[in-house]
């Protein structure tokens, strides 16, 4: 038996402890992005969840994933080494679970942090408020985004989202973000 | 006028804008990556744009993602335009019978621009 494909039961043995049903790891492309999508697309489809729960689903992981590809596009102008992101998705017995990893500079985290905590911070009516008053002031970024994906994947998860900062040198950290969507209608 | 004609794909709308036959109707799935190119030839069309008779314009959709929201209310604000020339123009925004959230994205878009709103289950 060859020891170095170890890895290979570890990493499958991590995977359905955690209950994870997709993971990708690697370059987001906007077509690399498109085909994630439509994979854990099909990968709802096929269970039979409540509609509006796959729904709120597909929704959280739309934003999440055109976030990482966003901003991979512009950090990976000039970061050949780290130009990779981690997305995965989990479904326990209770809730489905969207998470997503990238690279980010440190000088980035201050203004994530109180962005999230700002979204954290707010009730159902507050974001509901902070969602229109950012739509209605804000023009589309030049990388497309406007804003929103946080506040809305917050609302449609209807839980606080869960973040961490993990430095790995003066320049930049490893930033991660989780959903929870609840898989029982209306908590 | 011209007539705009896109057939859905898997992340963009089938959009119909035909003054001839007074179809103005957004449908299906929004999700473009890039969503300011991909609206762009609508906003425009839009710009250049006033109806003959009444305009009611029909936004169907099931999903859109945040960057498309941008841009929805983008052509609700040329909407609201056209309406201030003094036309008769509506919005009907359909949702699925059980889609809370995209009943409730419609009473926000209403609340954002002077434009008649009419929000149905379907």
């Amino acid at each position: 038996m060859d020891k170095n494909l170890n890895y290979i039961f570890d990493l499958h043995t991590t995977l359905s402890t955690k209950n994870i049903i997709l993971v990708y790891e690697g370059e987001f492309t906007q077509e690399i992005t498109k085909s994630v999508l439509s994979m854990a697309e099909k990968n709802l489809e096929t269970t039979n969840e409540e509609i509006s729960i796959k729904k709120k689903v597909f929704n959280v992981m739309v934003e999440c994933l055109q976030n990482i590809c966003k901003h991979s596009e512009e950090f990976g102008s000039e970061n050949d080494d780290f130009n990779t992101a981690i997305f995965m998705i989990g479904k326990e017995d209770s809730e489905y679970t969207i998470t997503s990893g990238n690279i980010i500079y440190n000088d980035r985290i201050d203004g994530l942090k109180n962005k999230l905590d700002q979204i954290n911070s707010l009730d159902k009516e507050g974001l509901k408020e902070l969602f229109k008053t950012v739509l209605s002031s804000t023009e589309l970024s030049d990388k497309g985004g406007a804003g929103l994906g946080f506040i809305d994947m917050a609302r449609k998860s209807s839980n606080k989202l869960a973040y961490d900062f993990y430095k790995i040198n003066d320049n930049i950290s490893f930033f991660s973000l989780q959903s929870r969507i609840s898989r029982n209608k209306e908590v | 006028m011209s007539t705009i004609n896109l057939e859905g794909t898997e992340d963009t709308p089938k959009i119909m804008l035909d003054p001839a036959n007074g179809i103005y109707e957004i449908s299906g799935r929004s999700l473009p990556e890039d969503c300011a190119s991909f609206y762009k030839p609508i906003l425009e069309w839009l710009d250049n744009f006033s109806p003959s008779s009444k305009m009611d314009f029909n936004i169907k959709l099931d999903y859109f993602n945040t960057a498309s929201s941008k841009m929805i209310l983008d052509i609700l604000t040329r909407l609201e335009k056209i309406k201030n020339t003094g036309k008769d123009v509506k919005v009907i925004w359909s949702h699925s019978e059980d889609d809370e959230d995209m009943q409730e994205a419609g009473e926000e878009f209403s609340e954002l621009v002077e434009v008649p709103f009419e929000i149905k289950a379907y």
